[in-house]
């Protein structure tokens, strides 16, 4: 197992960094997404090899899936005209200087950060989980907590969404329509619903 | 039984056939399973790409026998036309277009196909045989994560039509494209929440558990009626079929998404729908019609096993399945397109709103059988639970068709229409025949 387990490993990795890197140098905002459509699907495959399926699931899900999507729709509806004129390139020095940065803060991360507790203590927490979303389904590990231990972080993030539905909706909405719904029209509830749609 | 000693060590243990493999054997670590998946694969994968090829025959002669027609009859009696339809497609010029985004126009025939070829492999299709090295379960990959795997995989499938529309630099193909994503991202919410009261009757998104649950206590399409119906109307629209194939109207974008494609590559998106449409039949059966499980026989779907069991539950499998193909094509050769605002509204303002009031229903539902301390297994043989939410779903159903229908085609078949709805209905009928009679006096 451990032999595959690792070729399969480093080869997401891999894959996901240099997507992820192929992603940020794409002039075409097309080719952009689909890049970071496979990070992310490289990333889900390492959650998943870590015995974590419900979150790699969800990714794919969420992620790929949906938002990747709803970008995909936006940018093409815009239809964002020609790709050299609207990348956002300032030069060879703006470049250099970005990946120069990138470069110091991975080395800072990789070099200062210490291990606050020894990587037993991980590996047990991690093993124990395992073992739990063996027993009880892959979805208990993470349903439970979130209901349970952290219930007011999870019902106050709905609350930040449901605000944020509420503002798009305020936002999208068409200043110069007046207040009677074309529904009231008699006969024609039917097609009224569906032009207030538009 | 007496052995060889020249055999391998792995036959010269006893193995009880009722028992799942044993991780030892002709290949280290990894034997007898990986044998077992390589079987399974190799034969599923042919049976469902011949199944694809013959549904597009199926769909030919359902449509023909629907509209009265014959249907194909040349190619020996009609058998041979998806032969002769692959043979046309691989001869066919394989045309690229100037103005096309050449690796995405090539990219995008390949990511429509292959989630809609790898959904199957969660789905279990027969009762487990048992054979001589341990026993061989009937389904690819027994994933903990279930059907949550197909949703995911099956939101990657809408991909392959944008791309499609998007790279081939065609006003058509684009509004195909367009279309495809807006549509399939809003069902896909409604198709995801459906499945939810699913999760809350059976406790884990694993299939093979759902299908456990379904033998034991009545499956669900009669406990979570509503679920089942909006599941049913959301996989129409994920696989862009009639009356949702808005992304390839026909008389409206000549061909959708796929306009600038030929041969081969417009073939791969003709099997991939193909495809799509039976792992979403097979998702059906399987969340809401019981799976490979045969109704009120307890002896067929249970342990011991037996290879005649794997066969009578694979048939009862196949039946539910094609019933569903089945259902598909009678639908689309039945229904007309909905108008794009139509199908918009229908998944945000109807389905949605619907099925998170019934996940919020059905978790009331089980909160307060539980605390009057119903058991969820059949108690005295007789399954209490699922008949209380039998009898919901039925009051609800009726509430729905009352509400749902305004007024239009059941409630003037059961009863007399009001003497104010018919005066409206006759003020509306006259207006209309008196602008008729306008329009065409305007004509003359």
């Amino acid at each position: 197992m451990t032999l595959f387990y690792h070729f399969c490993f480093y080869l997401f990795g891999l894959v996901a960094v240099a997507s992820a890197c192929v992603f940020v140098t794409r002039k075409s905002p097309v080719a952009a997404a689909l890049w970071l459509v496979n990070v992310l699907f490289c990333i889900a495959a390492l959650f998943v090899l870590l015995d974590a399926q419900f979150i790699g699931a969800i990714q794919v899900l969420v992620y790929a899936g949906a938002i990747m999507v709803v970008f995909l729709f936006v940018i093409m509806l815009l239809n964002l005209g020609e790709p050299a004129r609207i990348a956002d390139a300032r030069g060879t020095l703006w470049y250099i200087g970005a990946g120069g940065l990138a470069i110091v803060v991975l080395a800072a991360m990789m070099v200062r950060l210490p291990h606050p507790l020894p990587i037993e203590t991980f590996r047990i927490a991690a093993d124990s989980l395992v073992t739990e979303a063996r027993a009880t389904g892959a979805v208990a590990p993470v349903a439970v907590p979130l209901f349970t231990e952290y219930l007011l972080a999870f019902e106050v993030t709905s609350v930040l969404l449901l605000a944020a539905v509420v503002g798009a909706v305020v936002l999208g909405r068409k200043r110069n329509e007046s207040d009677a719904g074309p529904a009231s029209q008699p006969g024609t509830a039917g097609t009224g619903t569906a032009a207030h749609a538009r | 039984m007496l052995l060889p000693a020249s055999l391998p060590p792995m036959l010269q243990r006893i193995v009880d056939p009722q028992a799942p493999p044993a991780d030892v054997g002709f290949f280290g670590p990894i034997g007898v399973p990986l044998i077992y998946t390589i079987v399974k694969l190799l034969i599923v994968f042919t049976v469902y790409m011949v199944g694809v090829a013959l549904l597009t025959l199926a769909e030919r002669k359902i449509s023909a026998w629907i509209q009265d027609r014959l249907g194909p009859n040349r190619v020996i009696k009609g058998w041979g036309q998806p032969l002769a339809d692959g043979v046309k497609n691989f001869m066919k010029e394989e045309t690229l277009p100037d103005a096309a985004n050449k690796p995405l126009f090539l990219l995008a025939p390949a990511m429509a196909f292959i989630p809609a070829l790898t959904v199957w492999a969660v789905i279990p299709f027969a009762a487990p045989l048992p054979l001589r090295w341990g026993r061989m379960d009937m389904v690819l990959a027994d994933l903990p994560i279930g059907y949550l795997y197909i949703l995911a995989l099956a939101s990657l499938g809408v991909f392959g039509v944008v791309l499609a529309g998007w790279a081939s630099n065609n006003k058509y193909a684009l509004l195909g494209g367009l279309r495809s994503s807006a549509q399939m991202v809003s069902y896909e919410i409604a198709m995801g929440m459906s499945t939810v009261p699913i999760l809350l009757l059976a406790g884990d998104v694993s299939l093979s558990t759902i299908v456990r649950q379904q033998e034991q206590n009545g499956w669900y399409v009669l406990t979570l009626t509503v679920a089942c119906f909006i599941f049913i109307v959301s996989a129409f629209a994920e696989t862009n079929r009639l009356p949702f194939d808005l992304p390839e109207a026909e008389s409206e974008l000549i061909a959708g998404y796929h306009t600038e494609y030929s041969a081969m590559k417009f073939s791969l998106f003709f099997i991939a729908e193909y495809a799509n449409m039976v792992t979403a039949s097979a998702l059906m059966a399987t969340l809401f019609f019981g799976g490979w499980t045969v109704p009120f026989w307890h002896a067929v779907n249970n342990a011991p096993w037996a290879w005649w069991k794997t066969a009578i539950t694979l048939g009862a499998f196949l039946f539910k399945v094609l019933f569903f193909l089945f259902f598909y094509m009678w639908i689309r050769w039945t229904l007309p397109r909905f108008r794009y605002d139509q199908l918009m509204s229908l998944g945000w303002k109807i389905l949605l709103p619907l099925t998170i009031g019934y996940v919020v229903v059905i978790a009331g539902a089980t909160l307060g059988l539980d605390a009057l301390g119903v058991p969820r297994t059949p108690w005295h043989g007789w399954p209490v639970y699922s008949l209380c939410l039998l009898a919901l779903n039925i009051g609800l159903i009726g509430l729905l068709f009352v509400v749902a229908d305004r007024g239009r085609l059941i409630s003037p078949a059961s009863a007399r229409v009001r003497a104010a709805e018919l005066a409206r209905l006759r003020a509306v009928r006259q207006r209309s025949t008196l602008a008729h009679e306008a329009t065409s006096g305007a004509g003359d």
